[in-house]
């Protein structure tokens, strides 16, 4: 029997940096607000032990801070001609679980997207022509611009303390930043991280080849640092366990270093742990939320009215909850129909591996972000033209991690064990230094998620059916930017130099990245969009859906600093707003 | 959707917040400065409804319910037994009341203060909670024994301000030695559990905790801290160097953190300027102690990544170890509490991180603990006495009866 | 490893240890302070030599033969056998991964998925390693005059596993390739891993490559570019300075 609760002004699906930043701004705007997370409480003194918390079999290999995936997974193909099946184990990407979500394992790389982004099919159009967009391609507008994020995503940073060097403030560009990004209406809180040996290569290489180096943005912090909210954070000690792993010492930003503090002190907020929402309840004309259903550790059902839902949880999962809640129409890719689902979108990668010799790396000695980037190929930063391709990619280098079950490098031609491999795995630990890129992916129309026909989770709801395939555009992309990484691998000395890029359909099996973007993307037409430029469901006004499942296709970046934004700037409207008239904030 | 809501609750609350009158609110504040309902309430209990079981050194006491309930609260007192109550130590049936009950310290509050807590009590929402006041074992079961004791110890007498010190200082003195009871925790008790008032606020050992020296020695007391900085710890939690955890984590968050700064400021005025106690520095641990050395290598690896492995710590974050009082007291008690079981900071508005020590019982064994802990007393000019093995093996196992 | 579940451990001794479940499985609400309680960690269970909990006597001394010949003691250190591999996946395989635990194990399981669709098999690293050596062993047997892995000169070791890795040697019944990269898989997991889950003996693997583990402290090392470390290796139960003797 499902009992019912007393109702609540706000409940908001999922307890990560999404949700934790709207929760607390939501019940400091006077809202009483109840977040309901699957996983369970994490603290940074108990889950992340610094005498626990440095185990790269137990988080990095066997997951154990990841969803796991019987509790729920997805299934896979590339193309609608293939059967779905399960990712019985998480592979190319990892989604998190519990009270920080993927704050608590990302890397902490912080980027800004470029303005060009924010109209990327008007920009490909106006530069080179309609003809110029990939075949089959559903890029379109984000529905909002660079200029209206800019205070949103300043002030994401400043609750994060991001480390970094502006390369435009107001229009002024700045020396050691990045020249390409978008004007910032300050510096970053906090200086860069320190660089390590392989980043003052890079730093050369690439300036000597006539290209822009800049530290990466970092939610590593350089210092001490004390937010917006209050909170304090420490300086990061290069302890090279950041991605995969929470952070001992206080130094990554996480909703638990940033946000939760500050958001368990007001009175009218409450988390609910280990609880799983299973369903947006909709009023019989489904054009109104009452609340959710959700359902407990113990298997007991409850249903939480409220007048507002957010839903924080996963981009994918957030997608799935639309799905099996009925708000939005289903994407069906055959008719080119519906919204739910479409313009799913992923990164794609490329890079070049260098072998050093006489080289002391010291690839321990990392964090997740720590790195010099550049970002000449990224976005419509270069001319397309000759190419033959949309899209770009950042390139970067630096270790985030030495960690030698994962990273244990050997050269090209070693055999995978016996006596020659261990002396080449020996000899090699110090001297290997690689050049990434971390490349867009564009929309397409047979890219989507549906619910899958035959496989279920254990409270018997389908999975999420991810389609998915890398396209030639995306190939195109991959191929150049390695040869881009080559080059400044070599130009830093590598006497030996292996390239990597897309080959073969997509695999579930090999991690490439957790950079899981659309499916309820944001947008200026109902027809193409589930959301309207404020994250509020076309549909269904009281629900808004937060995260990268906005995107309408992914740029070139990590995704966290967009989102964040993002949400500052709904959080915007819903209070500036969606509280003193709610209803649709744009007529449909 | 909100509006409606909020005007309502604001007709509501209006009407009584009129009625509270001057008194009530006074007697609130100086309720807040005693931080009666730290004692006075039970984990997962009604606030002021008692219960709270006390660790003592004579068995565990529970605490009074002070709501007005008539059946098992204070609903039948008048002022005048309250009165007595607070300045005597005895109830109006006449038993005698423990000294857990800091009555010797609230002797020197004055009349009027003492009538207007009586009076925020009574406005209290009257809570049934009935508690089992007689938990001592024999001979303290024996309330009427109390009579002998105060006759004793019983030297508390209306404050009377001291006409050379200036008026911050006084009120300082009012607050800490009436309602503030700092010395309850903070001074040494003597063998029938009076405050010895030679060693006022020398440091003790309550609750499994080290309530630290509090004079203004320089090198175990705060001596060296400015007023604001004994100011920002009261009022936040945490200054430049330290956090508040434990029980003056609890002081802080109900009672110190909701108190007038200027009260606060007082209050420093007073622990500054009323004199310095402590014995003189130790000759530090040889650095080639085969204690030293193990310490210094599990401080290497285990701690630097926090306090840095030049003790320096990290503000409002990580306590600051080098030249820090509380690691260098004769009683290495918490700090082998701390790092055996953990500890969470203070959570305050001013101070909301509210940072914590992680667990390392599981992970150091007792001599690896008193190792580490002898290395952090003696490095960086800190200097103090080793601690042997056996006095951490005693807080592990008084952690281990303790925990839930 | 075994999974461990959050509790509160106040002893560094297995013996007195208090295990107390907190908070994990169960529903709670959280509000007004940080939820915190004393003592409450979740460390893994630290793997100690001695006995097998998944492998017949048989089976581990074939994995020792097998895992001494991937990783070979040498004049460049202890090899994966001298490391503790074969204890590291014994003591895998009993637990949680050796059974699949946390992963969707919900059929249909179709018998030919795509590759890139990843394992789509209900047999489990248990299932596997067991299947996987009583193939060998028959294999073994058949073709070296009964003897076992185990008692194969090196240089016939070393040939028969390169045969199963490039999948020129089929085993009765089971996929020899696919067994051989299980146990070079788990190898250099055990080989590589923090000693607490029995491998990596005396931290061999780190010492062979310069990882440091464990210290979650670097910044002297950033500080100084291209510069040797020089401090030894900690793993989570700590390196032998720590020790204080009396």
């Amino acid at each position: 029997m499902t009992r019912r609760l007393p109702r609540k002004d706000v409940v908001v699906v999922g307890l990560g940096w999404t949700g934790s930043i709207v929760a607390l701004e939501l019940a400091r705007a006077g809202l009483s607000v109840v977040a309901i997370e699957r996983g369970p409480w994490r603290d940074t003194a108990t889950d992340f032990n610094i005498g626990t918390a440095p185990d790269e079999l137990r988080y990095a290999v066997r997951n154990d801070a990841f969803l796991p995936p019987k509790v729920e997974t997805l299934t896979a193909r590339n193309n609608i001609s293939q059967r779905a099946l399960p990712m019985r184990r998480w592979g190319s990407f990892l989604p998190g679980h519990g009270v920080g979500g993927a704050g608590i394992h990302w890397n902490g790389q912080t980027w800004r997207f470029l303005p060009d982004d924010f109209r990327l099919r008007s920009k490909i159009v106006e530069r080179y022509g309609e003809a110029f967009l990939p075949a089959d391609s559903t890029i379109q507008d984000w529905g909002v611009t660079y200029s209206e994020l800019e205070p949103h995503y300043d002030r994401f940073e400043h609750v994060l303390g991001i480390s970094g060097k502006a390369g435009n403030i107001g229009g002024k560009l700045q020396d050691g930043g990045n020249p390409f990004e978008g004007a910032r209406s300050r510096e970053f809180p906090t200086e860069p991280m320190a660089p390590s040996h392989a980043q003052n290569l890079f730093a050369k290489a690439a300036a000597e080849r006539g290209l822009h180096p800049f530290p990466r943005p970092s939610a590593n912090l350089s210092t001490a640092y004390t937010n917006t909210y209050g909170c304090k954070m420490a300086p990061c000690t290069y302890c090279g366990f950041c991605e995969r792993f929470g952070c001992a010492n206080y130094s990554k930003a996480s909703p638990q270093t940033c946000v939760l503090p500050v958001l368990v002190r007001e009175p009218n907020f409450e988390a609910r742990t280990e609880c799983e929402v299973t369903k947006v309840n909709l009023a019989p004309d489904g054009k109104q939320a009452t609340g959710v259903t959700y359902v407990d550790a113990a298997g007991e059902e409850f249903e939480q009215p409220a007048d507002l839902v957010i839903v924080c949880a996963y981009a994918i999962f957030n997608v799935r909850l639309l799905l099996l809640s009925g708000i939005g129409k289903p994407y069906d890719p055959q008719r080119n129909e519906g919204v739910v689902g479409r313009n799913y979108a992923y990164q794609c990668g490329a890079g070049a591996t260098g072998f050093f010799e006489d080289t002391k790396f010291n690839p321990f000695a990392g964090a997740g972000s720590n790195a010099t980037a550049a970002d000449d190929y990224n976005s419509d930063n270069f001319d397309h033209g000759p190419h033959g391709f949309v899209g770009g990619a950042s390139m970067s280098c630096g270790h985030s991690n030495g960690r030698p079950i994962l990273y244990h490098p050997t050269p090209p031609g070693t055999p995978a064990w016996g006596s020659k491999w261990k002396r080449a795995v020996r000899d090699t630990y110090q001297r290997v230094a690689g050049v990434g890129a971390q490349g867009s992916v564009m929309s397409y129309r047979g890219n989507y998620l549906d619910l899958d026909p035959t496989y279920k989770d254990p409270l018997g709801r389908p999975l999420m059916r991810m389609t998915f395939d890398f396209q030639d555009n995306e190939r195109k992309l991959s191929a150049w930017m390695a040869l881009r990484c080559e080059e400044v691998a070599k130009a830093m000395g590598a006497k030996q130099v292996l390239t990597g890029k897309l080959t073969g359909p997509w695999s579930t099996v090999p991690y490439q990245t957790t950079h899981n973007t659309g499916g309820a993307v944001m947008g200026s037409d109902p027809k193409t969009s589930v959301l309207n430029r404020y994250l509020q469901s076309w549909d269904v006004p009281n629900v808004f859906v937060m995260g990268a499942s906005a995107f309408p296709q992914n740029a070139g970046y990590n995704p966290t600093g967009t989102v964040g934004a993002l949400t500052y700037w709904a959080l915007e409207a819903i209070i500036g707003k969606y509280l003193k008239s709610p209803g649709a904030l744009v007529p449909a | 959707m909100r509006a409606a809501g909020l005007v309502l609750l604001a007709l509501l609350l209006a009407p009584v917040a009129r009625a509270e009158d001057a008194q009530v609110a006074r007697g609130r504040a100086l309720a807040t400065a005693g931080d009666c309902v730290a004692c006075h309430t039970a984990p997962g209990g009604g606030d002021f409804a008692g219960g709270l079981a006390l660790e003592t050194p004579f068995g565990i006491i529970r605490t009074a319910n002070l709501t007005p309930d008539k059946t098992t609260g204070i609903g039948t007192w008048s002022a005048e037994d309250f009165r007595v109550a607070m300045r005597e130590g005895v109830r109006p049936d006449g038993m005698h009341l423990y000294p857990a009950f800091p009555y010797p310290y609230y002797a020197r509050v004055a009349p009027a203060d003492v009538d207007a807590i009586f009076a925020y009590l009574r406005t209290l929402k009257p809570v049934a909670n009935a508690v089992d006041r007689d938990t001592l074992p024999f001979p303290y079961s024996i309330r009427g024994l109390m009579r002998g004791w105060n006759l004793l110890f019983l030297g508390g007498q209306p404050f009377t301000p001291d006409p050379k010190r200036s008026a911050e200082f006084n009120r300082g003195a009012y607050l800490a030695e009436g309602l503030g009871h700092c010395g309850a925790c903070h001074t040494p008790l003597e063998r029938f559990g009076s405050s010895n008032n030679a060693a006022y606020l020398q440091a003790n050992r309550i609750a499994g905790w080290t309530a630290p020296n509090i004079t203004a020695d320089a090198r175990l007391g705060i001596g060296a801290w400015s007023i604001e900085e004994i100011v920002a710890y009261l009022h936040t939690g945490a200054n430049s160097t330290s956090l508040a955890s434990g029980p003056m984590a609890e002081v802080v968050t109900h009672s110190t953190s909701q108190m007038p700064v200027e009260d606060l400021r007082a209050i420093a005025v007073y622990l500054k300027e009323r004199g310095a106690a402590g014995a003189p520095a130790p000759a530090p641990v040889a650095p080639n102690d085969p204690a030293m050395q193990a310490g210094q290598a599990i401080f290497v690896d285990t701690c630097g990544a926090c306090h840095g492995r030049d003790g320096a710590g990290v503000s409002g974050v990580f306590p600051r170890l080098a030249g820090n009082p509380v690691v260098v007291q004769d009683d290495p008690g918490s700090l082998a509490r701390v790092v055996l079981g953990g500890a969470r900071a203070a959570a305050t508005s001013g101070a909301p991180t509210s940072p914590a020590m992680p667990a390392f019982g599981y992970r150091l064994d007792d001599r690896q603990v008193a190792a580490v802990l002898t290395y952090i007393r003696n490095a960086w000019g800190n200097a103090a006495a080793a601690v042997p093995p056996a006095a951490v093996g005693e807080m592990r196992s008084a952690l281990v009866a303790r925990a839930p | 490893m075994t999974r461990p579940t959050r509790r509160t451990l106040l002893s560094a001794s297995a013996t007195a240890a208090l295990a107390v479940p907190v908070t994990s499985g169960k529903a709670a609400t959280i509000a007004g302070v940080l939820p915190w309680a004393p003592n409450a960690v979740t460390p893994p269970e630290a793997v100690t030599p001695g006995g097998w909990r998944y492998f017949t006597p048989e089976e581990a001394e074939a994995i020792d033969a097998i895992v001494a010949r991937l990783i070979p003691a040498d004049d460049l250190g202890p090899g994966a056998k001298e490391a503790g591999c074969t204890v590291f996946i014994d003591r895998q395989l009993a637990g949680p991964y050796g059974g699949h635990d946390t992963l969707y194990m919900e059929g249909p399981f179709p018998a030919d998925p795509l590759p890139q669709q990843g394992v789509q098999s209900q047999v489990t690293p248990r299932q596997h390693y067991r299947a996987g050596l009583a193939a060998l062993a028959a294999y073994c047997k058949a073709t070296f005059a009964g003897k076992g892995f185990a008692a194969l000169d090196t240089e016939a070791q070393d040939k028969l596993l390169a045969g199963l890795e490039s999948n020129a040697v089929k085993l009765p019944g089971a996929d020899g390739r696919a067994f051989f990269a299980a146990v070079l898989g788990n190898t250099m997991e055990g080989f590589f891993a923090d000693p607490v889950h029995g491998g990596n003996r005396d931290l061999a693997g780190w010492k062979l490559i310069g990882f440091p583990g464990a210290r979650y402290d670097y910044r002297d090392v950033i500080a100084k570019p291209n510069q040797a470390y020089a401090l030894p290796p900690v793993g989570l139960q700590g390196r032998p300075d720590w020790r204080n003797k009396p």
